[in-house]
């Protein structure tokens, strides 16, 4: 987020507060101690500053917060004439400051005639600390748990026991939670031996990122009994941590797989369905990502979310048509040539690529990802999902079923796979193969586009970026086993997983390489995948 | 042996192009002075070596695909390993002269902070095992990948697609610094050979005489292989490999030595490609360029030996002239050049030719 709109949601939030204040007549604050603690604002040393913000802090004022954050935001002044404190940013309104006070306004005509509060590091963190403290006890729960999560770790005696009051009659579970691993975690370094006992035992199975450093202290701790619990607490947690870097391994894996699953889809049906080896598959792709930019770009520039959501059916609808004029141009005069077809295909991307560069540049764009997907679910302390991942990995099993329902469901999927399976036979059945053959071809490079899409999302979208997964791709139905969308879906699924459980003991690159090596070892046992087709398709 | 080239007229023709190249060419570049309009510069000298390597390579794959009918995407591979193995000996003899003048280890690994040279560096400043690592290396790849998948009967688009898969992975190995190929960057820089400074003429001649006698020697090998019953059974292979396996002949055994000398030769034309053009990087491991030289073959014409180092001699022109004089229309041209060849000359220019002269003798 930009300074200038925390700048002005911070104006905003004073002036409800002022409002507030203004109606507000039980005024039950200490007042004689926030004035004091004004005055020591005002102060030139540093720790009669700190004084008064901790004064302000402890008077209970409505106004404290807001006085604190400005001096944290560098945003507090004092006018030089006759010294009273004022809210003043040059950014948002350099015509104006707000007397702190009083709440009135006043006109600045020179910005020289202020002079700014000054802070120093340590002051800051004492600040912050106190903001936690006020913020404890704000009405809003996420800002409860962002005050415990800030002062966890740097709190003082006193402030422990007006935690400790605090998480008794806290209504919310989360925030309760934080609250006690904070009094636990203070617990731990206590003199009495059953509380720390006690503190160990309540902090069985906390993956709070403080707990595991303190509790390992204490495994070097002078009561044996101590440091045997601390042992058996921390193995749990260390357990339970790993037991989650496991789980969120396997939705990395999920994420790659559902890339490699979507890339590899609309390969499937060209490849296993129709024994077409295209290798402009990856163009299509690539076509796909760049109707996504173009929409986003050119034609609805204000708003990312619709026109992702737009950019899918457009996608399909432009890749498709790319791959009816392909199939009725080239790859119709090379059925049963699969050789040949791949080099024409293969030309056919340099082209497409080129086209790309031509009329794009051959820089890469990036599409921008509407807000709805950007951000992430936090499990836990170790385990946090982020969205666009989930979005892809749904996506992905949506456009995998919707597949599926054509291909089972409806005439169109009847007559594919009729001519797949006897062209002769569909035929003298009353089947206009030639016709079928364009719509799976176009139905395959559709889903190609839809792909696109997709990896908008998640990478940049330039001339290459089919390429890079055309490979994969083919790996991917090969490995699966030629025209079985399943074994595509498990496949790329498995593979994924595989890729991410091996990144981290072998390095990304090595990891690649390796199951490369594998699907190349894999053919020779088994030539026809992991579920070969049976029956009489299996001879052609 | 001229008794094998009886008949085969493209192949003289050839031959003949070639041994009169290597008598002219250096006469041309050495004795015409640069001022006449007939001097050929060192420049062009190199590019048409480069040419021969690559005519050299062309003639590999046709002989494993226009004979044996498998279509390998991964003859680069081979290529670049020869191409390695080459750099390897040049890299050694740098010595001192270096960036950072370490008599003992190349540039890149003194900047990645290697104490000593790896094992698999050792040997590689002797020229003779240089020389017999450059057929030795690809040689091994071809047979254990070639044994693998023969034996197990992967066939067409799968074998295809698994040499490309080949090629793919050593293209992400050698990009990695830890293999100790100079990671990114290759091996470049090199100054000398056998004691023969790189940079002049006479070892550019030399050179380019060198990838002459190597295309003429390859391409009687090739025929003579064609020409043996082992070549007959490797095309009966290419026509119906089943019918071949039912009369008794081991189809495994057949492809795995005609695959393997082809990685050999291969790897001979990178050997002989490195020192020329100075650079050797994991680039060349890149599944583009493999399918790139099947269409040097394809264009040429497929199952002709001589058609393959015509199309890789011609296609590599267009590309020299075009990447030099419109940049943005090469891809087009050659991705228009793949559709074309494909659909409308699946022999080539040789089979063109052919016909015209059928028709011309009808």
């Amino acid at each position: 987020m930009r300074p200038t709109s925390i700048a002005i949601r911070h104006w905003v939030f004073a002036f409800i507060l002022s409002l507030i204040a203004g109606f507000s007549t039980a005024v039950h604050a200490d007042e004689a101690i926030f004035q004091g603690g004004i005055e020591n604002l005002l102060a030139k040393s540093f720790n009669d500053k700190t004084q008064g913000a901790q004064q302000i802090a402890e008077s209970g004022d409505d106004r404290a917060e807001q006085i604190l954050k400005a001096l944290l935001d560098r945003q507090l002044f004092s006018t030089k004439s006759d010294k009273t404190l004022v809210f003043f940013d040059k950014d948002t309104d350099a015509t104006q400051a707000k007397q702190v006070v009083s709440g009135e306004i006043l006109p600045v005509t020179d910005v020289k005639s202020l002079q700014r509060i000054r802070t120093n590091n340590k002051m800051r963190g004492v600040i912050k600390r106190l903001i936690a403290n006020i913020q404890l006890s704000n009405p809003d729960p996420v800002k409860r748990l962002a005050a415990v999560k800030e002062i966890m770790g740097k709190v003082t005696s006193d402030q422990i026991d007006a935690v400790k009051t605090l998480s008794e009659s806290e209504p919310n579970a989360e925030v309760k939670r934080e609250m006690e691993t904070l009094v636990q975690l203070s617990e731990l370094q206590s003199s009495d031996e059953d509380v720390v006992k006690a503190a160990i035992i309540g902090l069985k199975g906390n993956m709070n990122q403080q707990v595991r450093p303190k509790l390992e202290d204490l495994l070097t701790s002078e009561s044996a009994e101590i440091a045997a619990s601390a042992k058996t607490t921390l193995e749990a947690i260390n357990k339970k941590v790993t037991w989650y870097g496991h789980l969120e391994t396997l939705f990395f894996g999920l994420s790659l797989g559902s890339v490699l699953v979507l890339a590899a889809i609309g390969l499937a049906i060209t490849f296993g369905v129709m024994g077409v080896i295209n290798m402009a598959h990856g163009e299509l792709i690539m076509i796909g990502a760049y109707t996504t930019y173009t929409i986003q770009h050119y034609i609805m520039p204000n708003y990312p979310g619709v026109s992702l959501i737009l950019s899918i059916p457009a996608a399909f609808v432009v890749a498709g048509l790319v791959g009816i004029i392909i199939e009725k141009t080239v790859i119709r005069h090379l059925y049963g040539r699969p050789l040949e077809t791949l080099l024409a295909t293969f030309g056919i991307s340099l082209i497409l690529q080129q086209a790309v560069r031509s009329i794009f540049s051959p820089l890469n764009r990036s599409v921008e990802t509407p807000e709805w997907m950007s951000g992430s679910i936090q499990i836990n302390e170790v385990l946090s999902l982020t969205l666009n991942r989930l979005y892809v990995i749904a996506f992905c099993l949506v456009v995998f079923a919707a597949l599926f329902i054509v291909l089972k469901k409806t005439s169109l999927g009847l007559q594919v796979r009729a001519v797949s399976q006897n062209r002769g036979m569909a035929r003298a059945m009353g089947v206009k193969a030639s016709k079928v053959d364009a719509m799976t071809f176009g139905l395959g490079a559709g889903i190609a586009g839809i792909a696109g899409v997709a990896l908008s999302q998640l990478t940049n979208v330039g001339p290459n970026l089919g390429q890079s997964y055309i490979i994969d791709s083919f790996m991917v139905v090969v490995f699966g086993g030629v025209g079985n969308l399943w074994g595509t879906l498990i496949s790329g699924f498995s593979l994924g997983i595989a890729n991410k459980f091996m990144e981290p003991y072998a390095g990304a690159v090595l990891a690649k390489i390796l199951v490369l090596v594998f699907i190349i070892l894999f053919i020779q046992k088994r030539p026809r995948g992991l579920f070969p087709q049976k029956g009489r398709a299996a001879d052609s | 042996m001229f008794r094998m080239l009886r008949g085969d007229y493209g192949g003289q023709i050839l031959i003949a192009l070639v041994v009169l190249a290597c008598a002219i060419v250096p006469y041309l570049n050495l004795y015409v002075p640069p001022s006449s309009p007939f001097h050929l510069s060192t420049f062009t000298v190199t590019l048409l070596g480069k040419y021969l390597t690559y005519a050299l390579l062309a003639l590999s794959v046709d002989l494993v695909w226009g004979y044996l009918g498998i279509l390998s995407l991964g003859h680069g591979a081979f290529f670049a390993l020869g191409g390695y193995a080459m750099g390897m000996y040049l890299m050694h003899q740098i010595g001192d002269r270096g960036v950072y003048g370490n008599p003992d280890l190349p540039d890149f690994m003194v900047f990645l902070n290697w104490d000593q040279i790896p094992w698999f560096w050792q040997g590689f400043d002797m020229f003779w095992f240089a020389m017999i690592m450059v057929m030795f290396v690809p040689g091994v790849l071809a047979y254990v990948f070639g044994w693998l998948a023969f034996r197990s009967r992967v066939t067409g688009v799968y074998l295809s697609i698994i040499t490309q898969a080949l090629t793919y992975a050593l293209l992400l190995a050698f990009f990695r610094n830890e293999m100790g190929f100079g990671g990114n960057n290759g091996l470049t820089d090199f100054k000398d050979i056998l004691g023969f400074n790189l940079q002049s003429d006479e070892t550019r001649i030399g050179l380019f005489v060198a990838s002459g006698i190597a295309l003429i020697l390859g391409y009687l090998s090739c025929r003579a292989i064609v020409a043996s019953r082992l070549g007959r059974v490797a095309v009966a292979i290419r026509d119906s490999e089943d019918r071949v396996r039912f009369i008794g002949y081991r189809v495994d055994k057949v492809k795995l030595a005609i695959f393997t000398f082809s990685a050999v030769l291969a790897g001979i034309a990178g050997a002989l490609y490195v020192p020329q053009v100075g650079i050797i990087n994991p680039g060349e491991f890149s599944p583009l360029n493999s399918i790139e030289l099947v269409v040097w073959v394809a264009v040429g014409g497929r199952g002709t030996l001589y058609g393959a180092a015509l199309g890789a001699i011609l296609v590599n022109y267009a590309k020299t002239y075009l990447t030099g004089a419109l940049p943005e229309v090469w891809l087009f041209a050659l991705g228009g050049l793949f559709v074309f060849v494909t659909l409308y000359m699946p022999k080539g220019i040789v089979g063109l030719m052919r016909r015209r002269q059928k028709e011309i003798g009808a």
